[in-house]
């Protein structure tokens, strides 16, 4: 198995872990953004909470959570391996430069931006994952089945205005993280067509950095925002 | 010494056959005991080396760069010539040949030219397999262009890059042996010294340009592959570091100089700006297929534009020159190379010239564009355009282009026989380090020709015949003292360099010599001239070696002392270049003697006493140098009188 | 012109280096970049100071010896060029410049704007070519390559091997120069017999080096001289994964 880990280990096979786990994150948010729509159910968290039933319980779900909780160590810690390399690759570094001129900022700063990021899931599954699976969460009971009122919860911490605005500049960061590393990911791959990567950067940017986190950001600003009787 | 060609007997398309079976083989395993030494990585050491490596040599490549593939034949643009015929347009081996021994006015060997039509299909042939990204058809099949001093299109082009990425395929081949362990390169090195032992080349003396170490490397032959000595003129074409000094110094050790004075001047070139100008850029012959040549009928207009108080524009048309179509209405803008500069300086000396020094002329695209559209003059030309815009900072599809001729390539070198051997048994010259192919003056397209002919076909079979005379225990180890003293001598020159401490700096001296060289054995040349740039000459260098400043040590990196031993070269060639240029009493190609032309003004050859290549030899330091003359002997082609009226 | 010039002073590889501030009187906006120092060598010799180091040769952007990062760009302001094309004109008068040489582990330097980029040469060593010995190609048209592919070819091919890629890359990655080569190959019908063996050892070579890993900034695209496009790093890694998913090489 010689050649998997020395593929695995060169620059190039480094960039395709980032990219393969960085797209199966990317494919995630999908999923999480569509269900957590539920919290914009005025239905006092009914929806949501059996939502969450159902992804805490069903067993295909369950499999792929880890798979999820892998991917986000890896990529993490992958990265910090990558950056590791590529800032010993230029031990002296320029006395004066000028990188806005050839690049974009986010591109530049994938490394910062993720460290947000990653700080960020952590706080965010204190919150709520820990708390749904080892915490002391209220029960709710529709239709005479109990349930975890994970609602409450999120009512609870985006009742705080600091942990709203925590959230939304997380978002910022997720915007500007994946309008480079969505199709960042497809090119470390070598999927790369003048028919099929205009679609890519489009999806990259108009979906995954601007739409997606603008409804992560909106859910707690609702959240706020109702429970303290703005709407 | 008598000088024996060696051109083989027989017909003429047969000679090479013949000679190639005549010829004595090493036997496989014997291959590798023998070790050649190539200097120089462009596309006739390039090519060598890989070539001689992949028949089993053992081969040192050394270069001044620090990678092989930074050569200057990678600035060649246009393209190279091929007798393949794929145009069905009437091109064949003895047409290609025929060409080229008149385009070089009839001061070449028809054996040595016909080979090298003879191999020019098959270096396409060998490129193409490398991976050459040759312009296609859209059929798939090669492209081919047309170029000067031809009436058939055999050019094989790769965009404007065609010396690049043959230079390529070259580096690839080369690099392939490196990693086989056949070749050892050898970067940032620069041969001083050809050792010379019971009359046989018996290896190189080095400077290593990282260290300063001098050190000595021995072989069973050597192989010369230094370029073309351009830069004796300070400004050229040749890339800054382009120099003549592996060659001179191996004129110094026995190898026999020829045709110094044949210097290729082209036409189309971006003029000198000012003072600080270090080198001088080609823009494609191919402009003048669209571009029509001019300047100011009276010397008050140029006299205002060159003041800036008027513009090209501003003159109206019935008050321009368009010299070369009212002299040569038949060939127009497209006169050859040599006739294009010359009539450009005839203007010029007139007082007619444009841009603040006089010495430009108009290359004008405004009745072409008006004709065909920008549209189709851009797709043409975009990229020249683009070039010339980032060097002047005009932009010609506006203003007319400003031309001026300059110093292209050398047609003389080292005098080499039908093998390549220099006089000095086992010192070969390839490429423009010898004076072969091209006689008084060389056709577009066929330099990357010859330096690949030299190196793929010619070499691998000639140098094996004299390694099989000698054998493998004839070779002289570096400990030699030959050795010894050369390198003594190497070291002595370096610090007599550096013990100067004088007051100009080596390319104050460099420039002058550009002067002499450009006035007086330029364009056209005049014996009263040429015995008073002599003159100059000796007095430039004996101040040279009196008053030059050359910084730091021998022990490290120093381009100043590279430079300094390369520019003491150029003053010693300069002197040999002037020599021949007043010895040769006629006027051919490349060589315009001014005593000696037509009643129109053109070159007038001199047949009956001038069909001969002169061999130089040289006698000792300030000694004037022995002419030895080697006849041209033409059976196939009958000499005329070119005319392009 | 006046000019102020601040430039990166290294006696050799084991000395450390400095900015060294130079004022130039009577810069010429036609100078090219190069003449400017010439000029400023000339100046310094006669002061008896030593001169500059740099790499220079064909000066019409093509050899690929000039490397200089100039106002923290590969090349200088210019783009699509070398430093040896750029021209004074670009700059302003009484403009103060900096200049270093490329940054890089692999491109070590030699002297003051000098480095050393034999890192590529090994590169093009490992595989960066086609085996064919002289003499033994078939006809120049048994091979056609359609218009197509020979222009993809070229516009990889082209690559002048300068390193602005890898000046530029903020992680000093010669993936652009790699890919130009090994995109070359790819492409063409001749390239095909050694395509998968060209990709790995390329690669290998390119990571033992000590360049860095691809971002996809762009950064290099942008300074390389002939402009060459990402698509090409994109074939470089395709052409890589396919080679390590279908080669028979099971060492690595």
């Amino acid at each position: 198995m010689a050649w998997v880990t020395q593929t695995l280990s060169s620059s190039l096979g480094r960039k395709v872990i980032m990219s393969l786990t960085g797209l199966f994150l990317s494919s995630f948010l999908i999923v999480h953004v569509a269900g957590n729509l539920q919290l914009f159910k005025s239905d006092d968290g009914r929806a949501f909470n059996e939502y969450t039933y159902f992804m805490t319980h069903n067993p295909l779900i369950i499999t792929i959570s880890y798979l999820l909780y892998t991917s986000i160590l890896v990529h993490a810690l992958m990265s910090v391996v990558l950056t590791r390399h590529n800032q010993a690759s230029r031990p002296v570094k320029y006395a004066y430069g000028r990188p806005e001129a050839n690049s974009t900022w986010s591109s530049r700063n994938m490394g910062i931006l993720g460290t947000v990021l990653f700080l960020f899931i952590v706080i965010h599954m204190r919150t709520f994952w820990y708390e749904m699976h080892f915490g002391s969460v209220p029960m709710a009971e529709y239709d005479g089945k109990q349930y975890k009122d994970l609602y409450a919860v999120v009512q609870e911490a985006f009742a705080q205005w600091w942990y709203v605005l925590l959230y939304v500049v997380s978002m910022v960061a997720l915007g500007y993280h994946l309008v480079h590393g969505f199709q960042s990911g497809f090119q470390s791959l070598g999927i790369r067509h003048k028919k099929y990567t205009p679609i890519i950067e489009f999806l990259g940017t108009f979906v995954f950095a601007i739409l997606i986190p603008a409804l992560f950001a909106a859910m707690p600003i609702y959240v706020f925002l109702q429970v303290h009787g703005i709407i | 010494m008598e000088l024996d060609s060696k051109i083989p007997e027989g017909p003429l398309a047969e000679k090479w056959s013949r000679h190639k079976f005549g010829l004595k083989l090493v036997n496989p395993a014997n291959k590798r005991k023998y070790d050649i030494i190539v200097v120089g990585t462009g596309l006739a050491g390039a090519s060598a080396a890989a070539s001689l490596a992949e028949l089993g040599y053992n081969v040192k490549a050394f270069t001044f760069h620090d990678s092989a593939r930074r050569a200057h034949s990678i600035a060649a643009q246009g393209g190279i010539n091929a007798a393949k015929n794929y145009q069905n347009d009437g091109d064949s081996v003895f047409r290609l040949f025929y060409d080229t021994i008149k385009g070089g006015d009839y001061r070449a060997r028809e054996g040595n030219v016909y080979r090298l039509a003879e191999v020019s299909v098959n270096i396409i042939d060998q490129c193409v397999a490398q991976g050459v990204p040759f312009a296609r058809e859209y059929g798939g099949l090669l492209a081919n262009r047309s170029f000067g001093g031809a009436q058939v299109s055999r050019t094989f082009y790769a965009r404007g890059q065609t010396g690049q990425q043959l230079l390529l395929g070259a580096y690839h081949a080369l690099s392939r042996q490196v990693a086989n362990g056949k070749v050892k390169l050898i970067t940032r090195t620069e041969m001083l010294d050809v050792i010379v032992v019971d009359g046989k080349a018996r290896g190189i003396v080095t400077r290593n340009l990282l260290t300063g170490a001098i050190e000595s490397h021995s072989a069973h032959a050597v192989l010369l592959c230094t370029g073309g000595y351009g830069n004796v003129f300070y400004l050229s074409t040749n890339a800054m570091n382009s120099n003549v000094t592996a060659a001179w110094r191996a004129h110094k050790k026995g190898a026999y100089f020829s045709n110094p004075c044949y210097t290729q001047i082209h036409p189309t070139c971006i003029p000198v700006k000012g003072d600080y100008q270090s080198k001088l850029t080609l823009m494609s012959e191919s402009l003048r297929n669209d571009g029509r040549v001019w300047v100011p009928k009276n010397q008050q207009d140029a006299e205002k534009i060159r003041k800036g108080q008027m513009k090209a524009n501003d003159i109206p048309e019935d008050a321009r020159d368009y010299f070369l179509e009212r002299r040569y209405p038949s060939f127009g803008n497209l006169v050859p190379r040599d006739v294009a500069s010359r009539n450009a300086k005839y203007v010029c000396d007139e007082g007619r010239g444009v841009a603040p020094t006089g010495l430009a002329v108009y290359l004008d695209f405004a009745d072409a564009i008006k004709r065909d559209g920008r549209k189709t003059i851009e797709a043409k030309y975009g990229n020249l355009f683009e070039m010339y815009e980032k060097i002047v900072g005009d932009n010609p599809y506006e203003t007319p282009m400003m031309i001026y001729p300059a110093v292209h390539y050398t047609m003389g070198g080292l005098w080499v026989d039908y093998n390549l051997m220099t006089s000095v048994p086992g010192l070969y010259a390839l490429g423009e380090a010898n004076f072969s192919d091209h006689g008084a003056n060389r056709l577009g397209a066929s330099a990357l020709m010859q330096g690949l002919a030299d190196g793929y076909f010619v070499i691998p079979y000639t140098v094996g015949d004299y390694l099989a005379t000698i054998g493998p225990g004839d070779k002289v180890a570096v400990d030699h003292p030959a050795f010894k003293e050369a390198e003594q001598r190497v070291h002595d020159m370096n610090n007599r360099l550096l013990s100067i401490k004088g007051s100009k700096t080596v390319d104050e001296y460099h420039k002058a010599l550009g002067h002499i060289m450009w006035d007086y054995c330029g364009m056209s040349r005049n014996a009263e001239g040429l015995k008073k740039a002599k003159k100059m000459i000796q007095d430039l260098r004996a101040e040279f070696w009196q008053n030059v400043r050359v910084l730091g040590t021998n022990e490290e990196m120093n381009q100043s002392l590279e430079h300094a031993g390369r520019v003491a070269d150029f003053l010693e060639l300069g002197e040999l270049m002037v020599d021949d240029a007043l010895h040769r009493e006629e006027s051919c190609g490349g060589h315009f003697r001014e005593e000696y032309q037509t009643e129109e003004g053109e070159a007038l050859r001199d047949d009956a006493n001038f069909t001969y290549v002169a061999a130089w030899e040289y006698t000792g330091d300030n000694k004037p140098e022995v002419l030895h003359k080697e006849e041209l002997v033409f059976e196939n082609v009958k000499l005329t009188q070119r005319s392009y009226k | 012109m006046k000019i102020t010039l601040k430039v990166w002073r290294q006696k050799n590889s084991n000395t450390p280096g400095k900015l060294v501030e130079y004022q130039l009187d009577n810069i010429s906006p036609d100078m090219s970049f190069l003449e400017m120092f010439d000029v400023l060598n000339g100046e310094l010799t006669k002061k008896g100071e030593e001169i500059i180091a740099f790499d220079h040769d064909c000066r019409e952007g093509i050899c690929g010896s000039c490397s200089m990062y100039i106002n923290g760009r590969a090349h200088g302001p210019q783009t699509g060029s070398t430093t040896c094309q750029l021209h004074m004109r670009s700059f302003n008068d009484g403009d103060t410049i900096i200049v270093e040489p490329w940054r890089a582990r692999a491109f070590p330097v030699i002297k003051d704007l000098m480095v050393d980029r034999t890192a590529f040469d090994r590169v093009a060593q490992a595989g960066g070519y086609i085996s064919v010995n002289t003499g033994s190609a078939p006809d120049a048209n048994e091979i056609p390559v359609p218009r197509e592919i020979a222009d993809t070819a070229m516009d990889a091919a082209q690559c002048i091997a300068c390193g602005a890629c890898v000046a530029a890359c903020k992680n000093a990655s010669a993936m652009l120069y790699v890919a130009a080569k090994v995109s070359h190959f790819a492409v063409l019908p001749q390239g095909q017999a050694e395509r998968t063996m060209r990709a790995e050892r390329m690669v290998a070579q390119m990571d033992a080096e000590g360049f860095g890993a691809c971002s996809f900034t762009g950064a290099c695209s942008v300074e390389c001289p002939k402009s060459i496009s990402l698509d090409h790093i994109a074939r470089l890694n395709r052409e890589y994964l396919g080679a390590k998913l279908t080669s028979n090489n099971l060492q690595g």
